[in-house]
C-alpha cells in the first residue's frame, strides 16, 4: 500500500514539475529590434514559423515581440535564433552580417538615419 | 605582471569614464503634466537603466554609441526614443487606451476595399454614410457602386437594393452579424434602421461564410449599429424636406460603471403632407408615420476577458397610400376610392456574449441569440395581406488555432426556428420552420501573398431537408498593391413569395402558384451557386494615391422561385425549369485627386436572365448598364473643426426590359424597354464645431420622372389596374435641410 501510494506520489510531483517545466501555452515576451511596419510582418512571421510559436504579435513602438509558445516544442532561444536568421537582434541573439544586410533598405534599424526617417513619418 | 593588469584595468576604466562622463538628464510625465514615479528608462540593448523619482525627473549615464532610450511604465504606452543630443529630455507618456483611440480615428477613412481580407469586402464607414444624408439603411447605399437601388412599386415608393443583379432576398442581410432582414421583414426591413443608428456597413460580394447560416446567395451586408462605449454621449439630427417629410434622431449614451456602458436611441418619422405632382389622382409618396425605439446594454470586462451586448427594440410603422382622398376610417373596404395601409409593429432581443481567452489571445468564443415577433397588417384595396412572424436564431462560435495562427478556424452550432403565419386576400398559409446546423471553416493564410478560407456546413431543416452548404474564398497577391481573389459557394433559402413581392398586392393580376407538391407555398426550396472572381490594383498616379477593381461574378440556379410578370392579368409563381443565371461584372476606380477632392467611378453590367414559362427573357426592370461616379471634395479643417463638405453622385441607368403588357388594351401597353435616364444627387454640410453641423442637398436634381407609373389609375378595381411596373423616380427633384448636434 505504502509503496502505491509513494508511487502515486512520485507520479505527481513528476507531472506536476512536468507541467510546470513544459507549458503547452507560454508567453514570453523578447525585444527585438526593428523599426517598421515591413519589420513587423517578417518578425511575426520568422516567429511564427518557428516550430511550436502559436501567436506572434510586434509592436513597432516598444519593440516588445508577444509570442505564445509550446513550450514542449521550442524555447526562447530557438525562437531568437530564427528572429536573428531573418535579420533582426534579440538579447539572446544577434543577427549575422549577412542576414542583416538582406533586409530592405528601410527596414535597416541600426541605422540612425534609418529611425529617424520612420519617426519622421509618424 | 600585476602593474600591468592594474594598469590596463584603470586604463580601461578611465577610457569607460571619458564615454560615461555625460548624462541624460529628463523628465516623465503624464498627460497632465503631473510627474510619474517609479517609470523605467533605459539604453535599448544595454542593461544601463534607471527608474524615474517622485518628480518624474531621471538621470542616465549616456555614451554615443546609445541611439535609443526606452520609456515605459504600466499602463502606459512604452516610448522608444532617438537620442541625439544630450538635452534636457521632457516626455509625456499616453495612457495606453487612449492611444489606441486616437490611432483608430486617424485611421479611419470614409470607404475601404479591403487588401487583406480573403473576402471581396467593402466597408463603409459613419463619414461615408453621412454622404448621403437621408435617412435609414435602405438609403445608405447611394454613395456606393456594389448596391444598385431600385424602386419596388409606385405606391409606397420603398427602395429595394440589389447585388449582383438580384433581389434583397438573396443577400444576407444582418445586423451585428445576427441575420436581421429576413422572412416577412424582407421588403421593408431595411427602412426599419434609422441612418444616424448605423456606425459602419460591411458589404461582401459572392459567397459569404458558412458562420452566418445557409441563406445567403449573393452577397452578404453586415450593419454594424453605434455602440454606448463608443457613441456620443448625446446626439441630436433634425431633417425636413420639401416633400413634407420630418425626422428626428437622439441618442443617449450613459456609462454605469467601469464594466457597463447603456444606450437610449429614439427615431421617429412623420410625413403628413399630400403630393400628387403627376396628377394620376394617386399620392405620389405615403403617408407616413414611425416610432422606433433601441435599448442597447454594452459591458466589457478587460480583465476578465469577457463582453457582451443586450439590445431591446420596439418599432411601430405605419404607411398610408393610394387615392388622394382615400380616408382609411370611410373608405377601407370600399370600391369605389382605393386606398391602403400597412401598419408594421416589431419587437427585437438580441444578445451577444463573447469570451477571449485572456492568456491564448487567439482563441475566443461567442453566443449570440436573437428572437424577433414581426406584424404586418395591411391591406391593398380590396386585398388583405397580414403576416406575423416570429424568429428566433442562435449561434455558438469558437475560435482558435491549428498549430498556430496561420491556420485558424471557427466552429460552432446554429439552431433558428421560424413561425410565420399569413393571410393573402383569404387564404391562411401557415407554416413553421427549424433547421440545426452546424459548421466548420478553416481560415489558412501565410502572412505574405496568399490566404484562403474554407467552409462547411450541415444542416437539419424541416421543409429544406439535410443539406451540405461548401463556400470557398481564396486570396492571392502577385505583387505589390494587386490583390486576386475568388470565391465559389452554395445557398439555399426558402422564398417567402407574398412578402417578397407585396407590391404585387397593389395590382389587378391574379395570383398563381404553380402548385408542385413542394414543402413552402407548394414549391421548392431555391438553390444557387455563387462563383466570383475579382482583382484589385492600388496604384499612386501624380504622387496621389487610388485604385482599381474588376470583378465578375455568376450565380446559377438550380431551383428558383420563378416571378412570372409576363402576362399583364396574373403573376405567378413556379419552380425553375430550365436556366436561370445572373452575371455581372463591374469595373470600379477609387482616386484622391488631390487632398480635397476624391473621385469614384464605376461601370456595372449585368445579364441576368431566366427561363419563364413563355421563354427565356432577361430579367425585367433590370438595367443592363449602369454608370456610377461620385466626387467628394473637403476644404481644411480650421481650428475648431470648421469645415465644408460637399459631395455628388451622378447615376445613369441604361435601358430596362419592361414586363410584357402586349395582351392589355392599347391604352394600357408599354413599350418593350424603357429609355435609359440620369441620375444626379448632391449634398453640401458646414461643420461649425465639433458639436455642430448642419447640411442641404437635393435628390434627384434633374426632376427626372416616370410618366404614368401605375397604369390604369382613372380605375384602381378594373382590370388593368397596375403599379408594379416601376423603372424610375416617381416624385421628381426634392431638396432637404438638417442638422447634426452631438456633445461628447
Amino acid at each position: 500500500m505504502k509503496k502505491i501510494i509513494i508511487l502515486i506520489c512520485v507520479l505527481f510531483v513528476g507531472i506536476s514539475t512536468e507541467a510546470q517545466k513544459k507549458k503547452k501555452n507560454a508567453k514570453l515576451i523578447l525585444e527585438v529590434d526593428g523599426v517598421c511596419g515591413m519589420c513587423k510582418k517578417r518578425i511575426e512571421k520568422a516567429a511564427l514559423k518557428t516550430k511550436g510559436v502559436k501567436f506572434a504579435s510586434w509592436n513597432v513602438q516598444s519593440h516588445e515581440l508577444m509570442v505564445i509558445i509550446d513550450e514542449r516544442k521550442t524555447n526562447e532561444v530557438k525562437v531568437c535564433e530564427n528572429l536573428a536568421n531573418a535579420g533582426h537582434d534579440t538579447k539572446k541573439a544577434k543577427a549575422s552580417k549577412e542576414a542583416y544586410d538582406a533586409l530592405h533598405e528601410c527596414c535597416k534599424y541600426r541605422n540612425g538615419e534609418v529611425i529617424e526617417e520612420h519617426q519622421k513619418k509618424q | 605582471m600585476e602593474k600591468k593588469i592594474i594598469f590596463s584595468i584603470f586604463f580601461v576604466l578611465g577610457f569607460l569614464q571619458v564615454f560615461a562622463q555625460q548624462t541624460l538628464k529628463g523628465k516623465v510625465t503624464d498627460k497632465d503634466k503631473q510627474g510619474i514615479l517609479g517609470a523605467n528608462i533605459y539604453w535599448l540593448n544595454t542593461s544601463v537603466g534607471v527608474t524615474t523619482n517622485e518628480e518624474g525627473k531621471f538621470q542616465i549615464p549616456y555614451k554615443s554609441i546609445y541611439k535609443k532610450i526606452v520609456i515605459s511604465f504600466v499602463g502606459f504606452k512604452t516610448d522608444t526614443l532617438v537620442v541625439k543630443e544630450v538635452n534636457f529630455l521632457t516626455h509625456v507618456l499616453k495612457e495606453e487606451s487612449v492611444l489606441e483611440e486616437v490611432a483608430i480615428t486617424a485611421q479611419k477613412k470614409a470607404t475601404s476595399r479591403s487588401f487583406l481580407q480573403t473576402q471581396n469586402v467593402f466597408t463603409v464607414n459613419s463619414e461615408e454614410l453621412l454622404k448621403a444624408a437621408c435617412c435609414n439603411l435602405a438609403e445608405s447605399f447611394e454613395t456606393n457602386p456594389s448596391i444598385d437601388v431600385n424602386f419596388s412599386d409606385a405606391l409606397t415608393g420603398t427602395r429595394q437594393i440589389q447585388m449582383l443583379g438580384l433581389n434583397s432576398p438573396y443577400l444576407l442581410i444582418a445586423q451585428e452579424n445576427i441575420p436581421m432582414v429576413r422572412g416577412a421583414s424582407q421588403v421593408y426591413g431595411l427602412t426599419f434602421t434609422p441612418g444616424t443608428w448605423v456606425e459602419s456597413i460591411q458589404i461582401t460580394k459572392g459567397a459569404g461564410s458558412v458562420v452566418n447560416g445557409f441563406e445567403s446567395i449573393s452577397g452578404q451586408i453586415n450593419a454594424e449599429l453605434v455602440k454606448p462605449f463608443s457613441d456620443k454621449k448625446f446626439f441630436i439630427n433634425g431633417y425636413g424636406n420639401l416633400n413634407g417629410r420630418l425626422e428626428l434622431n437622439t441618442h443617449f449614451n450613459h456609462k454605469i460603471n467601469k464594466k457597463w456602458h447603456t444606450g437610449l436611441y429614439i427615431h421617429g418619422n412623420i410625413r403628413t403632407e399630400k403630393f400628387d405632382k403627376n396628377k394620376d389622382g394617386f399620392l405620389d409618396t405615403p403617408l407616413a408615420e414611425q416610432i422606433n425605439v433601441m435599448n442597447r446594454w454594452q459591458f466589457t470586462n478587460n480583465e476578465t476577458g469577457w463582453v457582451s451586448f443586450l439590445n431591446f427594440r420596439f418599432l411601430n410603422d405605419r404607411k398610408q397610400t393610394g387615392q388622394l382622398n382615400f380616408n382609411p376610417d370611410l373608405h377601407k373596404g370600399s370600391n369605389t376610392i382605393w386606398g391602403s395601409e400597412i401598419k408594421t409593429k416589431r419587437f427585437d432581443f438580441s444578445g451577444k456574449v463573447g469570451y477571449v481567452f485572456p492568456e491564448l489571445p487567439f482563441q475566443s468564443m461567442g453566443l449570440q441569440i436573437a428572437f424577433s415577433n414581426h406584424d404586418q397588417e395591411s391591406y391593398f384595396g380590396l386585398r388583405d395581406y397580414n403576416i406575423n412572424h416570429q424568429s428566433v436564431y442562435s449561434n455558438f462560435i469558437f475560435n482558435s488555432i491549428i498549430g498556430d495562427t496561420r491556420h485558424k478556424f471557427k466552429t460552432g452550432l446554429s439552431v433558428t426556428y421560424d413561425k410565420y403565419n399569413e393571410l393573402v386576400e383569404t387564404t391562411n398559409f401557415d407554416r413553421n420552420e427549424n433547421s440545426l446546423g452546424a459548421f466548420f471553416e478553416y481560415a489558412y493564410d501565410n502572412t505574405e501573398n496568399f490566404s484562403a478560407t474554407l467552409g462547411v456546413r450541415l444542416d437539419h431543416h424541416n421543409l429544406l431537408g439535410t443539406f451540405v452548404t461548401p463556400r470557398m474564398h481564396l486570396r492571392y497577391v502577385p505583387w505589390e498593391k494587386g490583390v486576386l481573389r475568388a470565391s465559389i459557394g452554395r445557398g439555399k433559402r426558402s422564398a417567402n413569395i407574398f412578402a417578397e413581392n407585396q407590391q404585387l398586392f397593389a395590382s389587378s393580376r391574379q395570383i398563381n402558384i404553380n402548385n408542385s407538391g413542394g414543402n413552402i407555398y407548394g414549391l421548392n426550396p431555391e438553390i444557387a451557386w455563387n462563383y466570383g472572381v475579382s482583382f484589385l490594383q492600388g496604384f499612386r498616379f501624380l504622387d496621389e494615391k487610388g485604385d482599381i477593381s474588376l470583378d465578375f461574378y455568376q450565380t446559377n440556379f438550380e431551383n428558383q422561385v420563378v416571378v412570372d410578370w409576363e402576362n399583364p392579368q396574373q403573376i405567378s409563381f413556379y419552380n425553375l425549369e430550365g436556366r436561370s443565371v445572373a452575371n455581372s461584372f463591374q469595373l470600379e476606380t477609387n482616386y484622391r485627386l488631390n487632398h480635397h477632392f476624391n473621385l469614384r467611378l464605376a461601370y456595372k453590367f449585368f445579364d441576368v436572365t431566366t427561363d419563364y414559362v413563355s421563354g427565356n427573357f432577361s430579367k425585367p426592370i433590370q438595367p443592363k448598364h449602369r454608370f456610377f461616379t461620385n466626387l467628394s471634395a473637403e476644404t481644411h479643417k480650421r481650428k475648431k473643426g470648421s469645415q465644408w463638405k460637399f459631395d455628388a453622385t451622378y447615376n445613369f441607368i441604361g435601358k430596362q426590359r419592361l414586363p410584357n403588357t402586349n395582351s392589355n388594351p392599347t391604352q394600357f401597353q408599354l413599350a418593350e424597354y424603357s429609355k435609359g435616364y440620369s441620375l444626379l444627387n448632391a449634398q453640401m454640410t458646414r461643420i461649425f464645431s465639433e458639436n455642430f453641423e448642419v447640411y442641404v442637398g437635393g435628390e434627384n436634381m434633374t426632376n427626372v420622372k416616370q410618366k404614368n407609373p401605375i397604369l390604369g389609375s382613372e380605375n384602381p378595381f378594373g382590370a388593368n389596374f397596375d403599379s408594379t411596373i416601376v423603372y424610375a423616380p416617381i416624385f421628381g427633384s426634392t431638396f432637404y435641410a438638417g442638422f447634426r448636434f452631438k456633445i461628447d
